[in-house]
């Protein structure tokens, strides 16, 4: 009887051992010290990402050989998953040193409403960022004239992708505005492929996006988020209906598909074009494919010269863990040596205009003329104009819109959206 | 005195599930409830009190809408599905076929995958895409001359049936399993007077022993009932976040997670908690009255 009685004692101990000791190692690692790690949050854990954020980490080691560097990478695409565990670990007051965000609203309209971030104004000036970097670009990662992240990279949203073999075989150029695509396409269906492949849903956002620039031109569509525009208008309307008309030009089977998926159909003759960002241009190149011969590029119809771009960045947490250390990691991030290192094997370009040519390909060479001569604008699928409330019910919108085409009723969607959540309220 | 150690014993032992079902079940409803009427947007806590004006926000939400619309399709087909299909195999297995364990096995296979794989399998097997590129299920009937389908990319709501085909497909085995013990513990006399009254053999099922399988219906309704309510991750496998398969537990997680809007996801935990308790509770309280009965 004594035997059983111990035998239940001990379970008890153990299962109440184990519910107290996480909080028990929590409470000691909230009291810091000099060796603390810099740990570095991202949803970097595979391909380019992954070996690019390897490179800038051996550039920081060298640096700053008295750290240790912790890689807390969340796996998950577009980091629906790290953001999530990013948010628990805030709501428990357990910041890393510093997390990687899509530069712009997506961070500012989160993290900075939150009072979890710290402007780097001082960061910027110290290190001379604003001399090296596009006016265009700080304005649009700042708040109140406030800089809340450094931008590591830059990736061209607007971009059409073709083969230029096939589009020779079919007798189509690339089309510059949407009517010539409508035309182009016309020929393409003729000859037995899709004129423009598309993926699940939020490639669809990111055809709108690129549809509504080229319609709307670079200043109609910053109106949209500053405020100032009228999502309302008649040119938003006549734009809206330019994007449903497109999409009667997109495969059957697009919500099945992932971006890379709608990029290969273009590689296999099934489809002529796919808008997408040029993080496709190393799909491309993992397929052995070469820049002009294999792949070819434009901006898309309606968007030359201007520049639609996102950006990776890394913020510095109030109550950082290792601030210090953590401001090492920024300083390494906004380096041309850190940009150097992780954009040629991320396949972007750096947020730095002074980057070492002879390290970036063709198809980057050309990205890097257009970032300095180009009107940069902000993405919207991808967290530069709007905050994360704004973008999921302009992401509700789109896909009730998929499910009813009903121009008038989007339109009034993103009229609600912006006045309960956007720039309109 | 030997009985009342045992009992101390007992309750030491029971202690700590006890506690932790408390806490990490009862205390979070409590806390979810108590968020779903909170104004909290964005990732600090706000508990100032907005009263019911998430749930009214929720039921004027024309995408909450389609939500509960699309549940209410992938519910009846799959539940009418699974339950036809699950009885249809257990009385098959119950003639006595030969080789009935490797049926039985066969049947009962799918359970043993996740919900995401069979999502992804499926999704591979109802490829919408056509012409050149035409593959899956589409790749047979263009075998047999019938026109490729558009599969769960079929206008709403009509999409939403055919995710149910996958959810079919994995629980009618458990159905089936249901309802073979039920036919194996109906008494053999039982079919034999039958029989000697002059019952054919579809007279004899319809009449003696689907009315006699009750509870194992009972049982298969709601098992599969609350999982159709609460279904995720087979949706999110089959066609990512797409809104037109839509359902409350996939606008649950954007609304909190990609939105931030932890008020109006809590409120779409509670929606979906209380339509599940509608189904499940008068369930239980049947089922501990009939075995205190007992």
């Amino acid at each position: 009887m004594t035997k059983r009685w111990l035998l239940g004692a001990t379970i008890v101990a153990l299962v109440l051992s184990a519910c107290t000791s996480p909080s028990g190692s929590g409470s000691g690692q909230a009291s810091g010290s000099a060796g603390e790690p810099v740990e570095v949050f991202s949803w970097w854990t595979a391909g380019g990402e992954a070996d690019g954020l390897a490179a800038m980490l051996e550039v920081f080691e060298a640096e700053y050989p008295g750290y240790t560097f912790e890689n807390a990478a969340v796996a998950g695409g577009a980091g629906t998953n790290a953001r999530a565990v990013l948010a628990t670990r805030l709501s428990q007051s357990d910041p890393p040193s510093s997390w990687q965000g899509h530069a712009g609203q997506e961070l500012i309209g989160t993290y900075v409403a939150a009072g979890q971030i710290q402007p780097l104004n001082d960061l910027y000036e110290e290190e001379g960022w604003l001399d090296v970097m596009p006016a265009g670009l700080i304005d649009l990662i700042s708040q109140d004239g406030n800089i809340y992240s450094v931008p590591v990279n830059i990736h061209r949203a607007n971009v059409l992708w073709y083969s230029p073999s096939a589009l020779e075989a079919w007798g189509v150029e690339p089309p510059t505005t949407w009517d010539e695509f409508v035309d182009a396409a016309a020929t393409i269906e003729a000859a037995g492929a899709t004129p423009l492949a598309m993926g699940e849903q939020w490639t669809s956002m990111h055809l709108l996006e690129t549809v509504l620039i080229g319609s709307l031109g670079a200043d109609g569509w910053q109106a949209l988020w500053d405020g100032s525009g009228d999502w309302a208008s008649g040119d938003l309307t006549a734009a809206l209906e330019t994007f449903a008309s497109v999409l009667d030009y997109t495969n059957e089977d697009a919500s099945t598909l992932t971006w890379d998926q709608a990029a290969q159909l273009v590689i296999d003759g099934d489809a002529a074009f796919t808008i997408m960002g040029d993080w496709a241009e190393g799909y491309f190149k993992s397929k052995d494919l070469a820049p002009n011969d294999g792949f070819g590029w434009a901006p898309s119809p309606g968007t030359d010269g201007i520049f639609d771009f996102l950006s990776d960045s890394f913020v510095l947490p109030v109550n950082a863990k290792n601030e210090e250390g953590a401001i090492a990691w920024l300083k390494v991030a906004g380096s041309r040596a850190g940009q150097d290192a992780f954009n040629p094997i991320k396949g972007s370009i750096p947020a730095r205009s002074d980057g070492d040519r002879a390290l970036y390909d063709e198809y980057l060479t050309s990205a890097m003329d257009d970032w300095a001569a180009d009107e940069v604008v902000g993405s919207l699928a991808h967290g530069v104009v709007a905050n994360d409330a704004w973008k999921a019910k302009i992401d509700t919108a789109i896909g009730l819109f998929l499910g009813d085409h009903d121009v008038a009723a989007f339109q009034q969607a993103l009229v609600d959206a912006c006045a309960s959540d956007g720039a309109c309220s | 005195m030997r009985s009342i150690r045992q009992h101390w014993v007992a309750v030491a032992m029971l202690s700590p599930s006890i506690l932790a079902i408390a806490i990490f079940v009862y205390g979070f409803i409590g806390w979810s409830l108590r968020v779903s009427l909170s104004e909290w947007q964005g990732l600090t806590p706000n508990y100032d009190w907005a009263g019911l004006a998430n749930f009214a926000d929720l039921f004027g939400d024309r995408r909450f809408l389609i939500d509960m619309r699309n549940t209410a399709v992938f519910t009846t087909f799959f539940v009418v599905g699974a339950v036809a299909l699950g009885l249809l195999l257990a009385i098959l297995l119950d003639r006595h076929v030969p080789g009935e364990g490797i049926f039985r096995s066969i049947y009962l296979f799918p359970l043993a995958i996740s919900l995401i794989v069979t999502g992804v399998a499926w999704r591979w097997l109802m490829n919408p895409a056509q012409g050149d590129r035409v593959s899956g299920f589409n790749l047979l009937l263009g075998g047999i001359g019938v026109d490729p389908l558009a599969w769960h990319t079929t206008d709403p709501p009509w999409g939403m049936a055919f995710v149910a085909l996958p959810a079919v497909w994995q629980m009618s085995g458990f159905t089936m399993a249901l309802f073979l013990g039920g036919l194996r513990a109906i008494p053999e006399e039982l079919k034999e007077a039958a029989r000697v009254d002059g019952a054919t053999e579809l007279q004899l099922y319809r009449r003696v022993i689907i009315p006699l399988l009750r509870p194992a219906l009972l049982s298969a309704l709601i098992i599969l009932g609350h999982l159709s309510l609460k279904v995720f991750d087979l949706i999110v496998a089959l066609s990512g976040k797409d809104i037109r398969l839509d359902v409350p537990a996939i606008y649950m997680w954007t609304t909190t997670f990609d939105a931030n809007d932890f008020a109006h996801g809590a409120a779409i935990g509670i929606v979906l908690l209380v339509s599940v308790a509608v189904l499940v509770v008068p369930y239980l309280v049947w089922s501990l009255r009939r075995e205190t009965e007992l």
